[in-house]
C-alpha cells in the first residue's frame, strides 16, 4: 500500500497530525502497534488541559501549550468529546509558596492567560470551597480545563479517518527501508506500508523508531506517574484543577475533578528504565494520599475505585523536540512529548503542517472536507423523557449493561461499530466498567455484546489486544 | 412515558425481592417486581453449590433451586414481575406516592408510581482498587463473583493457574469450584490473622482439597504485562509487611474474594440515610429507612451469610410494607446502639409492641462469648454464643415481655454488646 504520509504512533500526537492533515488531498497512514489507538500515554496521565503559565514562551512546549488551550472550544464542536474549562488553581500554604505563586503569575500574564489572577486566601476559598483551610492564598486562571484524553483521541481518528486517513492496528514497526522517493515500513507482521514521508509520533518508543529510519539518535527517559481513581461519591470533589507549588521535576501531585464527575489525585514523577513498566506501588499510593490531604482534607483512600500509572516520553532538557530530521530524508520527529502534550496536540497539528510544507509536500485542501462527526448516544447525557424517546427509537438503549455509569447496549455496539473491540477499547469509549464496581457486574455482558457484534469466539476477545485474552476455555 | 400503577414496588428479584413481595401480595395488596436480568434469583442462580434452605424448606438445596421454589410461587401468585428493567432512579415523592424510573430493552422507558417501595437490590464484590493492590494491571484480574458467573452460567473457565486473594466466601467456594473444573489452585491470601469465609467453607472448600491458606499475609504485587504471571506475597508481622520474607507464586489467573458492599447508589440518589458501618440504609424497628414508605431488606441492607436469614428479614419488610399501607405502623421509635466489639447492628430502632429481630456483626474472634442486651445499662438479656467471628452473622430476638422489663425508663436506648 502507498501513501503520502505515514504516521507512526496513534496517541493524541499522531492522531492530531492525522486529522490536520486530513484536510488536504494527501492519501495518508495511521500506525499502531496496539490493537486500538490511544492505548499509550495518551490514555493515562491527567486530562488537563493547561492554563499556559507552568513554564516560560522558550519552550516550545509552552508555545503550543498555549495555541493549543486556544483551540479546544472549537475542537469540541466539532467533536464532541467531553471537555470543560472548569479553571485551574495553585494554592499556596507557606510564605515562601507565594513568592513562587508571583513568579507563575507573572509567567501566566507574559504567556498570555487569560483571566489570570492573584487570590487572597478567601477568594481562594470561595473558588475552591474543598481546600485545606489553612491555605494561605494562591493563583487562579479561569481558562484551565480538563477533558477525556482517549475520548478525546478516538475522536481525532474518527474525523481522521471520515475524511480518508487509514487505520493500521496491530502494526508493530520493524524495519523501515529508504526506496527511490518513499521509505518501505516493515512490520512485525503484516504487510509492508510504503510512504513519501514518515512522522515519528511513537511517543516512548520515538527513539527507537529514530533509530530504524535511521535518524538522529536521542534517548526517551520514561517518566512514570501514578494516578489514583476516586468515586463520583466522594465528598472531595473539588471544582477546579489544584494544582501545589510545582517542584523542579514535576507539577507535583494534583487534584483533578474528571468531566465525568469521577476525581483523580497524582499523578507521581520517577524517572525509570524499563519502557513497558507501568505497575504502582503502595509507597507511591501513601506518598499521594499524604500529599492530596494537605490540600483537601475530605479525600480518602476509601473512595479509590482504580489505579494506573502513565509514562511521560521525556528527552533531556525538558522540551518537545518536533523538527525534520537532518539525517532521514522526509522525516519528522514528534518526540519528547511529555506534558504538556494533550494540550498542546491540537497545535502539534498545526506545526507538523507547516514543516511538511518546508519539505514541499504539496498541500491543498480538500472540497469534501468535513469537521464534524456523528455524535455517540449516551443515556447518561439524557433525562428520562429524552431517554423514553431514544429507547423507543432503538430499544437496545433500553438496555442498561453497566449500571455504576448508566451504559447501554445500544452504546457497546456502536463502540464497536466504530472499531472498539477490546474490552478495554469498550471500556474508554463508552465507559462500560470504569464506575466503583469496576467491571464486576457488567463485565460478562460486554464480553457477550462483543462477541455477538464481531463474530468473535470467547477466547478471541481480549482486555487490549493479542496476549490479553480474558477467557481460557469452557467447561 | 408508560406508567404503572401499584400499592408496593420491589427493587430486585433475589431472594429479598421475591419474600417481600410474596408477603405483599400475601395480603392482597398489589405489588410489582423490578428485575434488570432476564430471570428472578439474583445472586442465588450462580450458586449451584448445596447449602440453602435448611431454614426455610428444611432440605439442602442448591442457590438455583431455592430460588426456583421462590419464583415458581411467585409466578404463582398475582405478583407482576418486570424482567430485564433496570431502575435508574427513585424521584421525588408526589404526595404520599413514590416514582421509581425504569429502562428496558422490553418494556421501554416506563414509571412505576407506588404508595411503597422495597429496596432489594442486594450487594456487589469490592474489587482491586478498593484494596490497593499494587503492581502490573494485566489480563486475568476478577472479582471471585464475576468467575463464578462465567464458569457456573456462562460455562467459561478464565485460567488454569489460580491465586485467591481473601478468604471470603464466594472466593472459598470458588477454590473448590475451579479445582473441580481442572484448574490449579496454588493459595488463598488472607491479611487477617482469621478467615473471613464461614469455617464450613474452610473445610469444605480448602482443607478437602488441600488448598494452602496463608492467614496474616498480603499480595504485595500483581506482576505480567499482558497476561498475570504472578503474584508476591508478603507475610504481615504485627500488622506490618515483613518484606524480607516476600515469596512469589506463578499463576494466569488472580480472584479477589475482599468483601461485598451493599449496592446503596439508588438509595444514596434518593436522598436515604446511610449507616457508615455496614452502608446499607438506617432503618427503623419496621425496616423502614430514612424515607417514609420506603423499606429495606436483604444484602441491599447488610450483607448476610445465609438466605435463609434473607428470607426471614424480607417477609418483615414485606409485613411491615403491608402494616404501612393499612396506616398501623404506629409504635414509637427508640435508638440501638452498638456496643462494644459490635461493628454494626440492623436495625438502629426497636419499639416496645412488637417482637424485636436484630442482626449483628462482631469485630472480634472469640470462643464462648456472651451477647448482651442492655436498656439505659439494665441487662435484660444475654445469650450464650460458642463461637463468634466477623464473618459470620449473629441474630438475637427479643420478645415483648423481655423488653417489657423496662419500659419505664426515660429516653430508653438499647445497646448489644460482645463480652
Ligand atoms: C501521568 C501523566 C500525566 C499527564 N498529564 C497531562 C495533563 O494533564 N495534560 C497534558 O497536557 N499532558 C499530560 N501528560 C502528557 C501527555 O499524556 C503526553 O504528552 C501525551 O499523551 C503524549 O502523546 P503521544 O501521542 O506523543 O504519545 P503516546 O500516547 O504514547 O503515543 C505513541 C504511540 O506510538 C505507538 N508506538 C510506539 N512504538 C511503535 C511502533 N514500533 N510501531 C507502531 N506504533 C508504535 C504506541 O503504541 C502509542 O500508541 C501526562 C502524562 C503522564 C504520564
Ligand atoms: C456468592 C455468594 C454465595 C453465597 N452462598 C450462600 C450459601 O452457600 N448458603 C446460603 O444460605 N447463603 C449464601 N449466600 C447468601 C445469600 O444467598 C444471599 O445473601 C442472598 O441470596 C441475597 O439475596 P438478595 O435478594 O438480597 O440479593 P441478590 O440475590 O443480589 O438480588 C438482588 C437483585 O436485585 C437486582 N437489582 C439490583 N439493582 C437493581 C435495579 N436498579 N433495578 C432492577 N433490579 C436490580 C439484581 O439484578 C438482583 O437480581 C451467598 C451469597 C453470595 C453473594
Amino acid at each position: 500500500m502507498k501513501y503520502d504520509v505515514a504516521i507512526i504512533g496513534a496517541g493524541v500526537s499522531g492522531a492530531a497530525v492525522a486529522r490536520t492533515l486530513s484536510r488536504y488531498n494527501l492519501k495518508i497512514a495511521l500506525i499502531d502497534k496496539e490493537a486500538d489507538v490511544s492505548f499509550g500515554t495518551s490514555k493515562a496521565n491527567s486530562g488537563i488541559i493547561h492554563a499556559g503559565f507552568h513554564t516560560g514562551r522558550k519552550y516550545l512546549k509552552s508555545r503550543l501549550e498555549i495555541q493549543g488551550n486556544l483551540m479546544f472550544d472549537e475542537l469540541q464542536r466539532e467533536l464532541g468529546f467531553p471537555f470543560r474549562r472548569c479553571g485551574v488553581i495553585v494554592v499556596a500554604f507557606e510564605e515562601e509558596d507565594l513568592r513562587h505563586v508571583q513568579d507563575l503569575y507573572r509567567q501566566g500574564v507574559d504567556n498570555g492567560v487569560i483571566g489570570i489572577e492573584i487570590c487572597s486566601r478567601e477568594r481562594i476559598l470561595a473558588v475552591e470551597p474543598k481546600l485545606n483551610p489553612d491555605v494561605i492564598g494562591g493563583l487562579h486562571a479561569p481558562n484551565g480545563g480538563i477533558i477525556e484524553p482517549y475520548r478525546f483521541v478516538f475522536s481525532l481518528v474518527e474525523s481522521a479517518r471520515k475524511n480518508g486517513v487509514e487505520l493500521h492496528l496491530n502494526f508493530r514497526v520493524k524495519e523501515a527501508v529508504r526506496k527511490s522517493g518513499y521509505y518501505e515500513i516493515i512490520p512485525e507482521r503484516g504487510q509492508p506500508v510504503e510512504a513519501a514521508y514518515v512522522i515519528n509520533a511513537a511517543g516512548i518508543f520515538a527513539d527507537e523508531i529514530s533509530r530504524i529510519f535511521r535518524a538522529e539518535s536521542f534517548k526517551i527517559i520514561p517518566r512514570k506517574g501514578e494516578e489514583y481513581l476516586l468515586d463520583r461519591m466522594s465528598p472531595a470533589f473539588p471544582n477546579k484543577v489544584i494544582f501545589p507549588v510545582p517542584s523542579a521535576r514535576s507539577k507535583g501531585t494534583l487534584v483533578i475533578p474528571t468531566v465525568e464527575g469521577t476525581m483523580m489525585v497524582g499523578p507521581t514523577a520517577v524517572e525509570i528504565d524499563d519502557k513497558e513498566d507501568t505497575s504502582t506501588s503502595s509507597e507511591n499510593l501513601h506518598m499521594i494520599f499524604d500529599f492530596a490531604r494537605r490540600i483537601v482534607p475530605s479525600i480518602s483512600q476509601k473512595d479509590i475505585i482504580t489505579s494506573f500509572a502513565g509514562l511521560r516520553p521525556a528527552l533531556e532538557g525538558g522540551d518537545f523536540y518536533i523538527d525534520i530530521s537532518e539525517k532521514a530524508e522526509n522525516f519528522i520527529q514528534v518526540a519528547g512529548i511529555q506534558s504538556p502534550g494533550l494540550t498542546a496536540a491540537p497545535a502539534i497539528g498545526e506545526y507538523v503542517k507547516d514543516l511538511l510544507k518546508k519539505l514541499d509536500c504539496k498541500l491543498t485542501e480538500k472540497k469534501e472536507y468535513d469537521p464534524f462527526i456523528e455524535k455517540v448516544i449516551q443515556m447518561r447525557d439524557h433525562t428520562h423523557f429524552e431517554s423514553d424517546e431514544i429507547v423507543r427509537g432503538n430499544a437496545v438503549y433500553g438496555n442498561i449493561v453497566c449500571r455504576c455509569e448508566k451504559v447501554s447496549e445500544g452504546e457497546i455496539i456502536e463502540a464497536v461499530k466504530r472499531g472498539h473491540t477490546t474490552l478495554d477499547g469498550v471500556k474508554f469509549f463508552t465507559r462500560t466498567g470504569m464506575g466503583r464496581c469496576q467491571g464486576g457486574f457488567c463485565t460478562y455482558k460486554a464480553i457477550r455484546i462483543i462477541m455477538r457484534e464481531t463474530g468473535l469466539t470467547f477466547d478471541q476477545v481480549t482486555k487490549r489486544g493479542e496476549g490479553t485474552e480474558i477467557l481460557k476455555s469452557h467447561l | 412515558m408508560k406508567e404503572y400503577f401499584f400499592d408496593c414496588a420491589v427493587i430486585g428479584g433475589g431472594a429479598a425481592g421475591m419474600a417481600a413481595a410474596l408477603e405483599v401480595e400475601k395480603s392482597g395488596f398489589r405489588a410489582v417486581i423490578v428485575e434488570r436480568e432476564n430471570t428472578l434469583g439474583g445472586i442465588l442462580l450462580q450458586c449451584i453449590h448445596n447449602g440453602f434452605g435448611l431454614h426455610e424448606f428444611k432440605e439442602e438445596l442448591s442457590g438455583p433451586e431455592y430460588a426456583g421454589n421462590f419464583s415458581e410461587m411467585i409466578y404463582a401468585s398475582g405478583v407482576k414481575v418486570f424482567l430485564e428493567s433496570t431502575v435508574m432512579e427513585i424521584g421525588e415523592a408526589q404526595g404520599k406516592i413514590h416514582e421509581l424510573y425504569c429502562y428496558s430493552a422490553v418494556y421501554g422507558v416506563f414509571t412505576v408510581k407506588a404508595k411503597s417501595v422495597i429496596l432489594a437490590m442486594g450487594c456487589r464484590e469490592r474489587n482491586r482498587g478498593n484494596i490497593g493492590i499494587p503492581g502490573t494491571r494485566p489480563a486475568g484480574i476478577m472479582t471471585a463473583g464475576l468467575a463464578q458467573r462465567l464458569v457456573n452460567i456462562d460455562g467459561y473457565i478464565p485460567g488454569k493457574e489460580i491465586v485467591i486473594v481473601g478468604s471470603g466466601d464466594i472466593g472459598l467456594i470458588m477454590a473448590r469450584r475451579m479445582t473441580w473444573s481442572g484448574c490449579k489452585v496454588h493459595a488463598v491470601i488472607e491479611i487477617q490473622p482469621y478467615p473471613s469465609g464461614i469455617t464450613r467453607n474452610i473445610v469444605q472448600c480448602l482443607e478437602d482439597f488441600s488448598i494452602p491458606l496463608y492467614l496474616s499475609h498480603i499480595v504485595s504485587s500483581i506482576n505480567g504485562k499482558d497476561r498475570i504471571e504472578s503474584v508476591d506475597v508478603t507475610p504481615l508481622r504485627d500488622g506490618i509487611a515483613d518484606e524480607e520474607k516476600t515469596f512469589r507464586i506463578g499463576c494466569d489467573t488472580l480472584l479477589l474474594s475482599v468483601g461485598l458492599v451493599p449496592e446503596n447508589e439508588l438509595s444514596r440518589k434518593a436522598g436515604i440515610r446511610l449507616n457508615p458501618q455496614g452502608s446499607g440504609p438506617f432503618v427503623d424497628s419496621y425496616l423502614m429507612t430514612s424515607r417514609d414508605g420506603i423499606f429495606a431488606c436483604g444484602n441491599v441492607l447488610h450483607v448476610h451469610d445465609l438466605v435463609d436469614f434473607v428470607t426471614k428479614e424480607s417477609r418483615t419488610a414485606g409485613a411491615n410494607a403491608v402494616k404501612y399501607l393499612k396506616s398501623a405502623l404506629s409504635a414509637r421509635q427508640y435508638k440501638v446502639v452498638s456496643g462494644s466489639n459490635v461493628r454494626y447492628v440492623v436495625p438502629q430502632k426497636f419499639n416496645f409492641e412488637d417482637v424485636s429481630q436484630f442482626y449483628l456483626r462482631s469485630m472480634i474472634v472469640k470462643n464462648d462469648a456472651q451477647i448482651e442486651v442492655k436498656i439505659n445499662n439494665h441487662l435484660i438479656k444475654s445469650v450464650k454464643q460458642n463461637h463468634v467471628q466477623p464473618s459470620e452473622m449473629i441474630s438475637v430476638s427479643l420478645k415483648k415481655e423481655e423488653l417489657a422489663k423496662v419500659t419505664s425508663v426515660n429516653d430508653p436506648e438499647l445497646e448489644i454488646s460482645i463480652i
